[in-house]
C-alpha cells in the first residue's frame, strides 16, 4: 500500500496548500512498476490530478531483472528532457527521495486523454486529431532525436544487431521451437544495417497504446521504460508494426496514418532524411520482438508473478507475429 | 474415451455463460477479464476441434521436409526443434522447396485457433501464398 502521509508530504513540496489525498487507486498495467492515480486537495477546495509511478511495493530503484528497462529516476529525467524539447509528456513534479517509505519513483501531472487505441482510432470525435497524428508523431520523433546525447542519463546502446540478438537470446531461453521466428532471425541477420549509424535517443515503445490522444492530437507520450540509444529509424519502424494498427490496417502508421505523413513530419521537424528500407527493417525486427514479448508473458505467468488470465492469454498472440513475419518476408505490408 | 458431451462442448458452454450471463452483470476490470476469459475458452474449444487433424498434417509435412534423417517416432515439438536447428544452420531456408508452403499452412492454422479475427490473418487469407502454384495447391 501507499503511505498516504508521506505522499501528502511530497505533494506539499510543489503544492504547499495540499490538505489531503483522495481517490487513490492503482491503474492497471505495468508489472515492473506501479502506477497510481490520485487527487491532491488544495486549500481553496480545488483538486490537482496526479500520477505516482514507483517500484512495486515501494522497493529501491536498483536495476531489476530485466536489463532492457531503465530506472524510474532515469525515466523522470528523460521526461524532463522531453518536456524541454517540446515533446508532449506529463510534467514531472517531484522525484521521491531515496530510502523514503514510498520507495523509488516520481510524481507527475495527470494528463487527460484517451490511450485505448480502439477508441481513438474509431470514435468520430477523434477524426480531426487522427488526420494529423502521423505527421505529429514524425515531428515528436525528430525532436526526441535532437536531444544532445551528452544530456541523457546513461542508456544501453542497441544498434540493430545488438537489439536483434537480445531478442534472439530471450526467444531461445524459452525453449519453444518456432520455425517462422528462426527464418525471420536469419532474414534479419542477413540484412542488419551497418553499425556505423550515429546513435540517438530511442523511445523504444512509441506506438498506439502508449500515446495519450485528445481531440487535438498527441496529448502525451507515455511508457518510457524501454528507452535506449540506437538507430534513428527504430521508432519509425516500430509504430508501423501491424499489431499497433489494431485492425485499422489501411493506415500503416499506428492504425491512423500513412508513412508519407510520418516521414514528412519527421523531416520537416529536423530529422535526417528517412531511409524507408531501414524503417522497414525495424518493422520486421519489431514484429519479431512483439512475438517474443508475447511469449515472455507465459514466463511471467509460469513464474507465479502474475497468474491472471489476461497475462497468459497474450502468449497466444505470438502467432499473430508469425503470420505478420511471413507476410513481411514475402514483401507485403 | 469419455462419453459425450465432448470437451469442446463443455468449454463452449462455459464460454457462453461467461459472455452472455456473467459479463453483462460485471463492470470495469472484472468485465474485461470475463471477456478475456470467454475469448480464451473459445481458443481452447477451437483447438480441441482442430488440433488432431492439424497436428497430423503438420507432422507429415515436417517428416517430408526433414527427409529420411528424421525420427519417425519423434514428438511434434522435437521435429519443430530439428527444423529450427536446420534453418539456423542454413541447411534449410526460404529457397527449400516446400518450406514456405509448410510455414504458411502451419501458421494460418495456428492463428485460426488463436485469433481468427486478426487483420494480418484475414489479409493473408485473401492473398496468394508464397511457395504455392497458381492453382493454390498446398
Amino acid at each position: 500500500m501507499v503511505d498516504i502521509e508521506a505522499l501528502a508530504g511530497i505533494v506539499r513540496g510543489f503544492a504547499p496548500s495540499c490538505r489531503g489525498i483522495e481517490g487513490l487507486r492503482r491503474l492497471t498495467g505495468g508489472a515492473s512498476q506501479e502506477t497510481w492515480s490520485f487527487d491532491a486537495l488544495r486549500g481553496d477546495g480545488s483538486k490537482l490530478g496526479l500520477i505516482l509511478r514507483r517500484m512495486p511495493g515501494g522497493m529501491d530503484d536498483s536495476a531489476g531483472p530485466d536489463s532492457r528497462k531503465i530506472s524510474l529516476a532515469d525515466e523522470a529525467m528523460l521526461l524532463g528532457l522531453a518536456w524541454r524539447a517540446g515533446i508532449p509528456v506529463p510534467p514531472v513534479l517531484a522525484v521521491l527521495p531515496p530510502a523514503g517509505s514510498l520507495g523509488a519513483g516520481y510524481l507527475m501531472s495527470r494528463v487527460e486523454g484517451e490511450t485505448i487505441p480502439r477508441r481513438f482510432l474509431r470514435e468520430p470525435r477523434f477524426a480531426a486529431a487522427r488526420a494529423g497524428l502521423a505527421r505529429q508523431c514524425g515531428e515528436i520523433l525528430a525532436r526526441l532525436q535532437a536531444i544532445p546525447p551528452a544530456e541523457l542519463p546513461p542508456l544501453r546502446l542497441a544498434p540493430a544487431a545488438v537489439e536483434l540478438e537480445l531478442y534472439v537470446e530471450r526467444h531461445r531461453s524459452y525453449g519453444w521451437p518456432k520455425p517462422v521466428f528462426e527464418l525471420a532471425i536469419r532474414w534479419l541477420r542477413e540484412r542488419a544495417p551497418a553499425g556505423d549509424i550515429a546513435p540517438v535517443l530511442v523511445h523504444g515503445d512509441f506506438r498506439s497504446g502508449n500515446l495519450m490522444i485528445d481531440e487535438q492530437g498527441v496529448a502525451a507520450v507515455l511508457d518510457w521504460e524501454l528507452a535506449h540509444l540506437g538507430d534513428p529509424m527504430e521508432d519509425l519502424g516500430w509504430i508501423c508494426v501491424n499489431s499497433w494498427r489494431f485492425g485499422e490496417d489501411a493506415h500503416p502508421v499506428g492504425g491512423f496514418g500513412s508513412r508519407e505523413d510520418l516521414f514528412a513530419g519527421y523531416e520537416a521537424a529536423g530529422g535526417a532524411p528517412v531511409d524507408p528500407e531501414r524503417v522497414r527493417y525495424w518493422q520486421v525486427l519489431g514484429t519479431l520482438k512483439w512475438g517474443v514479448m508475447c511469449a515472455s508473458m507465459l514466463e511471467v505467468f509460469r513464474s507465479g508473478a502474475d497468474r491472471s488470465v489476461e497475462r497468459v492469454a497474450i502468449a497466444r498472440r505470438s502467432s499473430e507475429a508469425a503470420i505478420d513475419l511471413l507476410r513481411l518476408m514475402a514483401g507485403r505490408d | 474415451m469419455q462419453d459425450p458431451p465432448s470437451a469442446a462442448e463443455l468449454v463452449r458452454a462455459v464460454a457462453t455463460f461467461l459472455r452472455e450471463e456473467a459479463l453483462p452483470a460485471l463492470d470495469g476490470r472484472n468485465a474485461y477479464l470475463a471477456r478475456v476469459s470467454a475469448n480464451t475458452l473459445e481458443i481452447v474449444a477451437r483447438e480441441l476441434d482442430a488440433a488432431p487433424a492439424a497436428d497430423a498434417a503438420e507432422r507429415a509435412r515436417l517428416l517430408a521436409l526433414l527427409g529420411e534423417t528424421a525420427d519417425g517416432e519423434a514428438r511434434l515439438e522435437q521435429l519443430n526443434a530439428e527444423l529450427c536447428r536446420r534453418i539456423e544452420a542454413g541447411e534449410i531456408g526460404a529457397e527449400t522447396p516446400g518450406l514456405l508452403a509448410h510455414l504458411w499452412t502451419t501458421t494460418l492454422a495456428s492463428v485460426a485457433v488463436d485469433q481468427s479475427g486478426y487483420s494480418g490473418y484475414r489479409r493473408a487469407l485473401e492473398e496468394a501464398r508464397p511457395g504455392e502454384g497458381p492453382a493454390g495447391e498446398a
